[in-house]
């Protein structure tokens, strides 16, 4: 079957090159199944939104399920490297999975598009002129979160997160700006779903507020184990622990809770308006943060397939760093080591009828770079 | 530091250890009476939430969803006994993980295409919400409590069943000679699928117990099955007594090494690097306990000719 593809292949190579533009192969590794998969899904979603949308001939995407495992991540990265031949890899969502991956993609001649895991090595010391992040490097919004901690007047926060690489970037991202005492500090398993004990820990711990990125599955169970507990101190997070597809499974636990992002649906912007109605209209669902990303993700790779084709590396990876396109976040570039500049906002999570959602009420950092850009020599 | 965040991480831990015991009871019993090991155990608990989830979203009763869980997760164990586990009893152990594990991969894609991949709400009803205050100025969530009460009823249910009923006896004279009770007239095949729906309902249950406080979405039945076999390897295969001494042991242990593990190393490392290397310890401590235990005992606590 694979010869006969390849047949297929061979004979519609000279057909093709007829035509003014090569094929482009795109592979997209995501989580599509298990505890993960709402972030996959949604950021499959939104990137196929943007392709299908665009419409252009010679783009084929082709998607495999990494089941949140590095080794199968890993198994799919090399075999859509070396048997399919794609030109861009993108899609994976967590960063112990992009750090298994990355790397190897880009000494292969690769080009890497985040959507959105943004693990700090690879901004700082490991960066390479072949990998771009869409998304944010991972400090980021938990920066903002420590930001927003300050300006909420909060002395004594209690901050837990996963124990793998975008967890310590969470924490270290918070503790960068928050200027405040720590009531405890917490890793947790990746993937856990029984938080009693971490609990029972905050309880003890005489905090004034908790800080927590779980992002998923994991925040669903911590919100509604919270708001059972009886502990009523605030809680604040990134948007990883509030966003679209949690708040639905949350329910009113989540109402009032502030959380920091870079996108909501409310920015106000064509790009920003058309992307959430025809997402919805497509989908029957609203777009959550990584569904904007998905969708940036793609519209940046087809903005610079106008500018040059992907064999030309130098000049592809030029109209790449140049970010041509209409972002839903409005304003969007990429800084010396490819990760974006960007506002970051604070959220408060509403109710708009039966569904519930973020309504934008501050910007927390303007046109906000990551800490580890000056580590990176390229 | 104090006894009363201890008392509560007691309690969290025997909270976990019933949980873990409603899924350890059927399959160890399912391993026990048939020698089948049944990978797709933790699909049954997540058809158990899923089923809880729906029947709440329509009705809004939770006693109403507890038993539909109960029901759906009992049908869908029966209904996989006569159609695929059937044909396994006679196989050996690496054919039956073969298909069980392919049982779970349909569950999964199953549940996905009926309910989509984002996680379903089910939450706890209002009359269990909340914390209650127990003697000593604990606050401890009722509905943990809860858990805890229906955990030990179960146990005590499952005990009389296998100890003073004629059911009872077919599955205890089923573990400890198949044959010869199928010479004696008892039906086998109509007691081994009534023994995996039993099975199949507590981890229904189970998985609509925990569902409530936790999100139910495809795929939460695989971290506690593993769980589960690391508590009936403990507790001894078949041993209903010994899962349910396995599940507390493994529960508290879970819990009071997750908490305490990294205090402890904080006295001799800063506190990042204790943070991060107890919660490594931590989580790799069931597994040492269960090490330990099978170089001690290799038949487990419990467990007879296994």
């Amino acid at each position: 079957m694979k010869t006969i593809r390849m047949l297929a292949m061979a004979a519609a190579v000279p057909a093709l090159a007829a035509a003014a533009q090569a094929d482009t192969k795109i592979g997209m590794i995501t989580t599509l199944s298990g505890g993960g998969a709402g972030l996959g899904v949604d950021v499959r979603d939104g990137f196929m939104l943007a392709i299908e949308q665009d419409g252009r001939e010679g783009v084929e995407v082709v998607i495999e399920d990494d089941q949140r495992k590095p080794d199968v991540a890993v198994q799919i990265a090399d075999r859509m490297i070396q048997s399919e031949k794609v030109d861009i890899l993108t899609g994976i969502i967590w960063s112990n999975l992009a750090m298994a991956v990355v790397p190897a993609a880009t000494a292969q001649n690769v080009f890497y598009l985040s959507p959105n895991a943004g693990p700090s090595a690879l901004a700082g010391k490991r960066c390479h002129p072949n990998y771009f992040n869409v998304a944010w490097q991972n400090d980021n919004l938990h920066e903002a979160a420590g930001a927003y901690a300050n300006e909420a007047g909060l002395k004594n926060s209690f901050i837990l997160a996963p124990n793998y690489p975008a967890g310590q970037d969470a924490l270290t991202g918070y503790k960068r700006m928050y200027q405040g005492e720590l009531a405890g500090e917490i890793y947790t398993k990746l993937g856990q779903t029984d938080y009693a004990a971490e609990i029972a820990q905050i309880r003890a711990s005489g905090a004034d507020s908790v800080y927590f990125f779980l992002p998923g599955g994991m925040g669903i169970s911590f919100l509604k184990q919270y708001a059972g507990s009886g502990v009523d101190l605030p809680v604040v997070g990134p948007a990883f622990s509030f966003d679209q597809g949690i708040l639905q499974a949350v329910g009113d636990a989540a109402l009032g809770v502030k959380n920091t992002s870079q996108w909501n649906k409310d920015i106000d912007n064509e790009a920003n308006a058309e992307f959430v109605a025809s997402f919805q209209a497509k989908y029957g669902r609203l777009p959550s943060l990584y569904a904007s990303q998905g969708f940036d993700t793609a519209n940046l790779i087809l903005s610079a397939l106008d500018k040059a084709e992907v064999s030309d590396q130098d000049s592809f990876r030029a109209a790449l760093k140049a970010a041509e396109f209409a972002s839903v976040r409005g304003d969007f570039k990429f800084g010396d080591n490819h990760h974006p500049i960007q506002d970051i906002y604070v959220r408060e999570v509403i109710k708009e009828g039966d569904v519930f959602t973020n309504k934008i009420i501050a910007t927390g950092l303007s046109d906000h770079a990551d800490a580890y850009a000056g580590e990176c020599k390229m | 530091m104090t006894y009363i965040l201890v008392l509560e991480q007691i309690l969290n831990g025997l909270q976990l250890g019933m949980m873990l015991f409603l899924m350890a009871a059927g399959l160890t019993l399912v391993f026990g009476v048939m020698g089948l090991i049944n990978l797709a155990h933790g699909s049954l608990y997540m058809v158990g939430a899923f089923a809880a989830a729906a029947v709440a979203g329509w009705t809004g009763s939770f006693l109403l969803a507890l038993i539909a869980s109960l029901a759906a997760a009992a049908a869908a164990g029966a209904l996989m006994e006569l159609v695929v586990i059937r044909r396994l009893y006679r196989r050996d152990h690496l054919d039956q993980v073969l298909a069980t594990f392919a049982l779970i991969l349909i569950f999964s894609e199953g549940t996905r295409w009926l309910f989509g991949s984002f996680p379903l709400f089910l939450d706890v009803p209002s009359y269990l919400s909340g914390p209650v205050s127990l003697p000593g100025g604990i606050q401890y969530p009722l509905y943990r409590l809860t858990i805890i009460l229906i955990g030990l009823a179960v146990a005590a249910g499952l005990f009389l069943l296998i100890a003073r009923t004629r059911i009872g006896i077919q599955i205890r004279a089923g573990e400890a000679d198949r044959e010869m009770i199928a010479a004696l007239g008892v039906d086998i095949s109509k007691l081994y699928t009534v023994v995996f729906a039993l099975g199949a309902a507590l981890a229904g249950l189970a998985g609509a117990l925990v569902g409530a406080i936790q999100s139910v979405q495809v795929g939460m039945g695989e971290p506690v099955l593993i769980l589960a076999f690391v508590v009936i390897v403990i507790g001894g295969i078949g041993s209903i007594k010994g899962a349910l001494a396995g599940a507390l042991l493994v529960g508290m242990t879970d819990t009071l090494g997750g908490v305490f593990l990294p205090q402890l190393f904080a006295v001799f490392m800063d506190p990042a690097s204790a943070a991060s290397a107890g919660a490594s310890l931590a989580s790799m401590l069931i597994y040492i306990l269960m090490a330990a235990i099978l170089l001690v005992r290799p038949s487990g606590l419990y467990g007879g000719n296994a």
